[in-house]
């Protein structure tokens, strides 16, 4: 039995640590947001963050995640109000076929959360292990730094 | 060996026989309200029949080819065999039935790709849903409009003239009345056929033209929205397929023992399909891992042979008669779709009935795929295409489908099945691969006086120019594709432009001519010459100068209906021979413009596609095996390859709407090609055309 806090809840799960934590949010919890691209962590499409970092859930055991704070693009939004990121990507439209969109957003999500105000290079930078193969990239660019631009206005 | 199979999705039509059934027994499921069937005129019906394959049996009439319903609960549903797989048609539709209807995109929903509720559609490619589905969508609306107006002016007793529809209400102005359209129709199921009445002009247009958010946006940046292998049934057990170690291997022998050993385990053997299910995709894995196979293989093409085998027995062209002659190959190589999705089912069947929820870009051809495999009546198959993770012409068969659900039978529960990336790269097909011979010849004041063109392997789509050339050659040769090939997002147009294009500006170098100028002076065509004009305007070409080491680069061209040019801008290091696209601009006409920024996003978003076969993409293989079947041996365009894309939309609302999935990206691979020949002197003829930058020497 392993204990895990996702999203905010607390949720037990018998199973084999050494599963992936993707193959346990998808298949056992339902959490279908984070999305299997290759297995090895070079698409970023399983993005999730634990303990507010960016990791690839395809790669990380389940056994990793235990004790830390998960969170999964289902968990962005709070109490009906989308995350700054989530709202800049739909004002964009940041996304065609929107398979990547959620790893997208967690990984702009944990940069903008340790750097609120990043260099175009600091985003290029933050996002290249995200894969868009509809390559809406310059897009999603524009989308990180609008929500980083609304947080900076938001503080003032 | 794999027989070539030339732009496959073009010689693919619907099944042969279509066994007459009352088209009722579709609408019994509906309530009340107004049903408008578009059919297809007898004319298109014939045609799409010929291509069919035999045997088969459509539960939908094949005369139809959309239908609306507008329900008295207040809810407008749209029925369409077209599906949404990210070229966003799931919002321009939307915003045609909109239109038309008067109605605002959120009270209007489309059911897409579901062979069991919409009518036969032969696929989604060819950038058809644009010129084909939108307008009889648009027809079958206006239809339903001209309904409504007519059941309020017999509520009312007035002549229709009086009456208008706006955001869903008739309306009589100088009456001061108004009536929803839900309540017209009382309890009755109005149906009527329709071919093509008269729909809005484009001049007139007030949804379409311009930009519509995307319908489902908030569903897919909250991970809500589910694609085809985030589906779930009760009871299900996830799949796995035992592979050949390389193609064309056959299994000699197989020893299950052990996979069947493990907890909740299933071992489905059918011939030389070996397969496993168990209660997680973990213990499936360990399952296949526990079988003992012995397969004998037999010696397959490599791929250092690739271009001498599919260019084995041909001639070179001869040099013509000119007063400069130019002769070149170009060649291209096969490149991988690597949808982010990879191919994805769910099967299961209930009392002899067999549900697959799948990504693909075919429902209906996957069905008949299905039926055929399981010698089943197609009526006995329903396959459902939840939106997908893209396909890129990449998604047109039912491989994963027919593998779920034979697993589900040997199981007898539901299965979902999903390709590792690994298979994706190995097991589905990639973009032919071509060699390309060009000979020319052109007079000293530029004037082009013949031109030969042979492709190999790679495909007919692009290949005939639209300069003027008296004499000219142009034929597309068939040959024997070591690796399984299909479609690509504009298939051979890509290599046919590549060619053409740098042969184009190797011919206006030769003759010492400005290429843009080299172009126009041999060129009537006033859609490429539009085109030309305003992509070298807005790039400033000619304007200035590029800095040392970098160059510019231009090409044109058409596909699909669409004509598109596209200027670029590299930067080659001198030292490292590392080459970043640093600039790229695109003008594209594809008529009337029905959504100005979806059309702008599909042309950014091919320009990143592009660049990918362009500079760096190339599946390698030898003697069977696959070298590089993973995202880390296989490079695709990331957030650091992004240049500077710019868009100029030309906007001819006097033409009909042209799809603009595909060709946007045409121009792309000459356009850089010809600036690095600018920025170095040396002419790249083979894509891709930098994998490892410039050798420097």
């Amino acid at each position: 039995m392993i204990e895990l806090h996702i999203n905010g809840s607390r949720v037990r799960v018998e199973t084999d640590p050494e599963r992936t934590l993707l193959s346990v949010l998808r298949d056992d919890l339902d959490l279908t947001g984070s999305k299997y691209g290759c297995g090895e962590g070079q698409c970023g499409a399983c993005t999730v963050m634990l303990d507010g970092v960016a990791v690839r859930s395809c790669t990380t055991p389940l056994r990793a995640a235990a004790g830390k704070q998960i969170t999964t693009i289902e968990g962005l939004e709070t109490n009906g109000r989308l995350h700054p990121l989530q709202e800049s990507f739909l004002e964009v439209e940041s996304m065609q076929c929107g398979y990547c969109t959620p790893g997208m957003i967690v990984s702009g999500a944990a940069l903008l959360r340790k750097n609120g105000n990043p260099t175009r290079a600091e985003i290029l930078h933050a996002m290249e292990g995200n894969i868009c193969r509809c390559g809406t990239y310059p897009l999603i660019v524009l989308a990180v730094e609008m929500a980083a631009r609304r947080a900076k206005e938001g503080r003032k | 060996m794999t027989p070539f199979e030339p732009e496959r999705y073009e010689l693919l039509g619907g099944p042969a026989y279509d066994f007459d059934l009352d088209r009722r027994d579709f609408f019994k499921l509906l309530g009340g309200g107004i049903i408008v069937l578009s059919m297809i005129s007898d004319a298109l019906g014939q045609e799409s029949g010929v291509a069919g394959r035999g045997g088969a049996t459509s539960r939908t009439p094949r005369e139809i080819g959309a239908w609306l319903h507008i329900g008295e609960d207040g809810k407008t549903t749209v029925y369409t065999g077209k599906v949404e797989i990210g070229q966003n048609i799931r919002t321009s539709l939307t915003q045609v039935v909109c239109e038309e209807l008067r109605l605002p995109m959120e009270s209007v929903q489309l059911v897409m790709g579901d062979t069991d509720l919409t009518p036969y559609d032969a696929g989604t490619f060819g950038s058809r849903t644009t010129p084909d589905m939108a307008p009889r969508l648009r027809s079958a609306a206006a239809a339903a409009r001209e309904l409504l107006i007519g059941l309020a002016a017999k509520t009312w007793n007035v002549d229709r003239t009086e009456l208008i529809a706006d955001q869903g209400h008739i309306t009589q102005h100088g009456a001061k009345r108004s009536i929803g359209y839900s309540e017209l129709t009382k309890g009755q199921k109005l149906m009527q056929a329709i071919e093509t009445p008269p729909t809005t002009s484009a001049e007139w247009w007030q949804v379409c033209g311009k930009s519509a958010p995307k319908v489902n946006g908030r569903a897919i940046v909250t991970g809500k929205h589910k694609y085809a292998s985030d589906s779930k049934l009760p009871g299900m057990v996830f799949g796995k397929v035992l592979r050949a170690p390389t193609f064309g291997a056959k299994l000699e022998s197989v020893d299950v023992r052990g996979a069947e050993a493990l907890p909740g385990v299933t071992v489905t053997r059918d011939g030389d399909f070996v397969g496993v299910t168990a209660p997680s995709e973990q213990v499936a894995e360990r399952a296949l891992a526990a079988i003992r196979a012995q397969w004998k293989s037999s010696p397959q093409p490599s791929g250092r042979e690739l271009y001498t085998l599919l260019k084995a027995g041909a001639k070179e062209p001869d040099l013509p008669q000119s007063d400069v002659q130019i002769a070149a190959t170009y060649t291209v190589a096969y490149i991988a779709h690597v949808p982010l999705e990879p191919r994805a089912a769910v099967a299961q069947w209930v009392d002899g009935k067999l549900t697959v929820w799948t990504g693909t870009q075919r429902p209906f051809g996957v069905r008949t795929e299905l039926a055929q495999a399981f010698h089943i009546p197609e009526a006995q198959v329903r396959v459902i295409m939840p939106d997908m993770g893209s396909g890129y012409g990449g998604k047109h068969t039912g491989e994963a489908a027919i593998e779920a659900a034979r697993l589900s039978a040997g199981a007898r529960k539901p299965v979902k099945l999903v390709w590792t990336r690994e298979e994706e790269f190995t097991w589905a097909y990639v973009r032919p691969a071509g060699v390309i011979d060009v000979a020319s010849g052109v007079r000293k004041d530029g004037t082009i006086t013949s031109w030969e063109f042979h492709n190999y392997n790679s495909g007919g789509s692009g290949i005939q120019t639209l300069y003027d050339i008296p004499q000219r050659k142009i034929e597309f040769h068939r040959s024997q594709s070591p690796l399984k090939q299909g479609s690509y997002r504009a298939l051979a147009a890509t290599a046919n432009h590549f060619a053409r294009e740098s042969c184009m500006d190797e011919l206006a170098h030769a003759v010492k001519m400005d290429p843009l100028e080299f172009r126009l002076k041999n060129l009537k065509h006033d859609r490429l010459r539009a085109v030309l004009s305003a992509a070298a305007e807005n790039f400033g070409w000619g304007k200035r100068k590029p800095e040392a080491g970098c160059g510019f680069g231009i090409a044109g061209g058409t596909e699909k209906g669409g004509y598109v040019a596209t200027c670029a801008e590299v930067a080659v290091d001198g030292s490292t021979g590392a080459i970043k696209v640093v600039r790229i601009l695109t003008a594209f006409e594809c008529g009337a413009i029905l959504n100005p920024d979806g059309l702008k996003n599909q042309i950014e978003g091919s320009m990143m596609m592009g660049l990918g076969g362009a500079m760096f993409e190339a599946v390698e293989f030898e003697n069977g095996k696959i070298l590089n079947p993973r995202l880390s041996k296989y490079r695709v365009p990331r957030f650091s390859d992004t240049p500077v894309i710019e868009t100029v939309l030309v906007n001819r609302k006097d033409l009909p709407s042209a799809g603009a999935g595909e060709s946007t990206m045409i121009a792309l691979a000459p356009a850089i090609g010809n600036a690095i020949f600018q920025a170095t002197g040396k002419r790249l003829r083979s894509l891709p055309m930098a994998p490892n930058g410039l050798k420097t020497t």
